[in-house]
């Protein structure tokens, strides 16, 4: 009896398949061996392939900046000059920005800087605790109304408010515009065709792109201050936004497009009347996602004059406060943890309609928001004679600050040795002997090498992509820096990949665990990078090895995640199956469970790369050398093109590392017939 | 029998995928040369297709999953663009129509029912039954009241506020059906409108839409991949197989007269008592004294009990009550034995 299993893994099955899987290999092996024979022996016949000679420099940086100068001073569309714009577009975000900050934070004022008057004070702070908890009521319930209070009332007891509303402020302009911005560019894509060719690479780009490098023009464009910070701010959460109204747009039904036209919609209509409002339910995750983006870049932004809490994030770490850093991000974690739960809270409201009360009066209809009014009203009016009512009083903050300065104190005087002993031996025999391997290979060599990968994985078109950014990142002349960053970015993914796909095994297969550990890492996901900087700054001060700690702790959610989707999304009649053939439970693990799994953990490992590269730009605050460094060094002198060259280096390095992994989970897919 | 003029009339319609498709039909391209097609590159959703549907009548299109009916019948509605054909509908082709014309067409004249209802989830039923009157421009007191209307004629007073998601397949699909007739079309697109519900509720709805026919008299095109119910609804029926309609006609002539093996795939199991009818069976001519009387245009199976009392012939009567012909016991007993 022959299976047709058997059949098909015998030889006989056909000479093609055959050959092709033999040849695979040997492909890959000529080639590794003509790399590492050239690695070795090629220096003394060809240093050029080595050193990319200074003189073939493409003076990319030096380009941009002239560009940008252009832009500024001579720029201009006839009528008005580019300048001009930007100053409009500064304009539009800064009257609502200036509206919700004197409301929440510094009142309404008279004059300018140190001269000025107040003539309205801002709200209250029990009128805002009171305002959210009524939302969180009107959207989620009583146990919603307790979470969010308990958020605010956190930030208040801490000190924090003032900070927090000014942080506030800022998010509640910046993530309605991204929201409506993302939305209307989504539309339009998919609407016309061309546009969406035209915006899908800027979408590519934008995603990988390190937040960074396009702080440095926004800067040069926008100046510093929260204008500036808003508007990166945008840029920033607008493309996930761009990208999921695009998703859910095409994920309309095709009846519920036919019924748009059976019923004779015109364009406007099918998208306005049939389109958006059928997708709502997505778009919401969309408003969702925004607002978390907006908060993730609430102490990037404040290096460009954001304030607020991620100023006083940025201002701890650099005096290297712990304390006072720790409460100052945890304040933005309450922050995030409120606007999260009641912007899911309102998705869902709005996504499952319970009743039409249109007929209803305007009071029947909102009795949430005359509530909320008039404890606005009444808490402002005590306000005047109370004056706890409107600021928390100093005498009852807490803060911990201190506290955890002395923990931290307290185990590098008992630990000091241990853990610089600990730190050294990975340095030593890790880190270091890694990073001088990828100093001294070929760049010619690695982009052929490259190039080869994608030919094999995706033909000549990623071929000529992934060659020819490596090519340019060479050409830029920053293959030295972009070496350290792939060094850097590399062993943290290594490790976290070590430490996440273990946990997302073991966590699979056990549901409580896995809803304990999926609490863990989407706290881990909301906490700001920076959060994570900072105790391992504490502990092993600055370099390399800190920096591959915060990289790790932040890149190891994805690895997990993506784990235990993978290993949960294969189809349990296949385990039934394996079950019913007597396979023991590794045997169902590795032949079954992880092999189906495998293209979802190469996701997953993709992931891990992206996170990774966007943490590792973050850390050169703790003085790395890689290319982030450059970016941090551009931000700083306010030099647009060679931040932006360096800001696209990594952003390159991630395109890269996407399309491979791409391309390679999706020809193992395609092996394992789950297309 | 005299019918009455065509409504919509399909001439020659293909619907080709595929480059160059319409180079090759101009090059000679027929819908027997399958094979030259598949050459070409084409896939034939729709081939060649022409049939008529009258004023008033039930035109059910059959055909299985991948036969092009559905296809088809959004090329009838110009959903999707035909590579050629005419249709003409009330007697103006719609191809040639502008998208303004098109738009003003779909908003008056014509109404559609989806397989899976297509509901806007957002709206409650009211307002989703309102939905195409809306569209139109319609002052809200004047849809609502008609929207009411409607409801009331599919059965689901009451439920106005109600959102889809609350309510079962079956209502979901009444809503559909009150939703389509809001506009009061002059035909009426159903594209296997009871295929995604469970068999009790599917022979539940065809009854209630035999009832709704019987009222509205609609021009209906019906789409299904149930040849039990295309039986059971249809005054003709279209069977297509890859794009190509294989054989049209009555369900009556359908059963008895088979145009290809495939088609006697399907008939094979129809009783047949439930599908032929007395004028088909009689014999010619007859006295008024023959025996009890029956319509010519009754089944077998509604006239059979009346030979219980010991009848042995019955006489059909025509479209005017007078007698047509006679009904032999022994034809009904040997074509009810046959299945």
């Amino acid at each position: 009896m022959a299976s047709p299993d058997a059949h098909l893994s015998s030889p006989a099955a056909g000479p093609w398949s055959a050959s092709h899987a033999s040849r695979v290999p040997v492909v890959w092996g000529v080639v590794l061996i003509a790399f590492v024979g050239f690695w070795l022996y090629g220096r003394s016949l060809a240093g050029w392939a080595f050193d990319y000679p200074r003189g073939w420099t493409v003076p990319a940086a030096r380009w941009i900046s002239a560009a940008m100068k252009w832009l500024i001073n001579d720029a201009t569309f006839g009528l008005f000059s580019f300048t001009d714009m930007t100053r409009f577009i500064s304009a539009i975000v800064e009257l609502p920005y200036r509206l919700a900050q004197s409301l929440l934070s510094t009142g309404f004022l008279e004059g300018s800087g140190s001269s000025a008057v107040q003539i309205l004070p801002p709200l209250p702070w029990l009128a805002v605790v009171g305002a959210v908890a009524l939302m969180g009521h009107a959207l989620g319930g009583r146990r919603l109304a307790a979470l969010v209070s308990a958020c605010f009332l956190f930030i208040a007891v801490f000190g924090q408010w003032s900070s927090a509303m000014t942080t506030l402020a800022s998010i509640l302009v910046a993530a309605p515009l991204g929201v409506i911005l993302g939305l209307l560019c989504g539309v339009a894509a998919v609407r016309w065709r061309g546009f969406e060719r035209a915006l899908s690479p800027l979408l590519d780009l934008m995603q990988t792109i390190p937040v960074f490098a396009y702080l440095v023009p926004v800067l040069f464009l926008f100046g510093f201050g929260p204008t500036a910070a808003v508007i990166a701010t945008l840029i920033y959460a607008t493309p996930p936004m761009t990208r999921i109204t695009i998703l859910s747009l095409r994920a309309v039904p095709s009846e519920v497009i036919d019924l748009g036209n059976m019923v004779g919609c015109t364009r406007r209509q099918m998208t306005w009347r049939i389109l958006v409002p059928t997708a709502r339910e997505s778009l919401m995750v969309g408003m969702n996602q925004v607002i978390m983006l907006s908060l993730n870049m609430v102490i990037i932004a404040s290096m460009i004059g954001a304030g607020g809490l991620g100023f006083d994030v940025l201002a701890a770490l650099r005096r290297l406060d712990f304390g006072a850093g720790l409460e100052a991000g945890l304040a933005i974690v309450a922050l995030a943890i409120a606007l999260d739960r009641l912007s899911q809270a309102a998705a869902h409201r709005l996504a499952t309609p319970l009743k039409s009360d249109a007929r209803k009066g305007f009071a029947a209809r909102h009795p949430y928001l005359l509530a909320a009014l008039a404890t606005i009203g009444i808490a402002s009016l005590l306000a005047l004679v109370l004056p706890w009512v409107h600021t928390y009083p100093q005498s009852m903050q807490l803060s911990t600050g201190a506290f955890w300065s002395d923990v931290v104190a307290w185990i590098n005087v008992n630990y000091f040795d241990t853990l610089e002993a600990a730190k050294n031996a990975v340095l030593l025999n890790i880190l270091i002997p890694f990073k001088r391997l990828l100093a001294t290979l070929p760049w010619l060599g690695v982009v052929g090498l490259l190039g080869f990968a994608g030919f094999r994985l995706g033909g000549l078109r990623l071929a000529l992509l992934t060659a020819g950014l490596s090519f340019l990142i060479a050409a830029t002349g920053q293959w030295e820096k972009a070496m350290i960053t792939v060094y850097l970015c590399g062993i943290s993914v290594i490790i976290a990949s070590l430490i996440g796909i273990p946990i997302g095994i073991v966590t699979a297969s056990r549901d409580r665990l896995w809803s304990v550990v999926q609490v863990i890492i989407d706290t881990l996901q909301t906490l700001p990078s920076f959060v994570y900087l900072m105790p391992a700054v504490m502990l092993f001060r600055v370099g390399d090895f800190t920096a591959m700690i915060a990289i790790v702790a932040f890149a190891v959610a994805p690895a997990i995640r993506y784990t235990v989707l993978g290993i949960r999304k294969v189809d349990p009649r296949l385990i039934e199956a394996g079950r019913a053939m007597g396979c023991t439970e590794w045997q169902l693990l590795t032949r079954i469970k992880l092999k189906l799994a495998f293209p979802e953990i190469m996701l997953g490992l993709n992931q891990t790369i992206m996170f990774a590269l966007s943490m590792l730009v973050i850390t050169a605050l703790v003085g790395t050398r890689d290319l982030g460094q450059e970016v941090y060094i551009a931000l700083t002198k306010a030099d647009t093109g060679r931040g932006l060259v360096a800001g696209l280096a990594v952003a390159f390095i991630a395109i890269i590392a996407d399309r491979l992994i791409s391309a390679g989970a999706g020809r193992v897919r395609a092996r394992l017939g789950l297309e | 029998m005299s019918f009455p003029d065509p409504k919509l009339v399909c001439r020659n319609v293909w619907k080709l995928f595929g480059a160059d498709a319409r180079s090759w039909l101009e090059a000679g391209g027929t819908a027997a040369d399958g094979e030259g097609m598949a050459a070409a590159g084409l896939v034939g959703a729709v081939r060649d297709v022409n049939l008529e549907v009258r004023e008033g009548e039930i035109f059910v299109i059959m055909g299985l999953s991948g036969s092009g009916k559905s296809t088809l019948v959004r090329c009838l509605s110009r959903l999707i663009e035909p590579t050629s054909g005419e249709i003409l509908f009330k007697g103006e082709n719609l191809l040639a129509a502008s998208s303004q014309r098109m738009i003003e067409i779909r908003r008056h004249l014509m109404g559609m029912v989806f397989q899976h209802f297509a509901l806007l989830p957002h709206l409650s039923v009211l307002d989703n039954v309102a939905f195409p009157l809306d569209i139109q421009g319609m002052g809200r007191a004047g849809r609502e009241a008609r929207a009411r209307e409607v409801i009331d004629l599919v059965g689901l007073a009451g439920r106005e506020d109600a959102f889809p998601r609350q309510l079962s397949g079956g209502q979901q699909q009444r809503v559909g059906i009150a939703r389509s007739l809001a506009v009061e079309p002059e035909i009426w697109f159903l594209d296997e409108p009871f295929s995604a519900l469970d068999p009790l509720i599917r022979r539940e709805m065809q009854d209630e839409f035999m009832r709704l026919q019987s009222v509205l008299r609609k021009t209906i095109v019906f789409i299904t991949h149930d040849f039990d119910e295309a039986i059971r609804l249809a005054d003709r029926i279209a069977i297509m197989k890859d794009g190509v309609i294989v054989q049209a006609g009555t369900p009556e002539e359908i059963v008895l007269k088979p145009a290809t093996d495939y088609v006697s795939e399907f008939t094979r199991n129809v009783t047949r008592a439930k599908v032929v009818r007395a004028e088909s069976l009689m014999t010619a001519g007859g006295s008024e004294d023959a025996g009890p009387k029956v319509d010519a245009r009754a089944t077998i199976a509604e006239a059979a009990p009346l030979f219980l009392d010991g009848a042995s012939q019955l006489g059909v009567t025509g479209a005017d009550g007078a007698v047509i012909g006679t009904l032999h016991r022994d034809a009904v007993v040997s074509l009810m034995l046959k299945g």
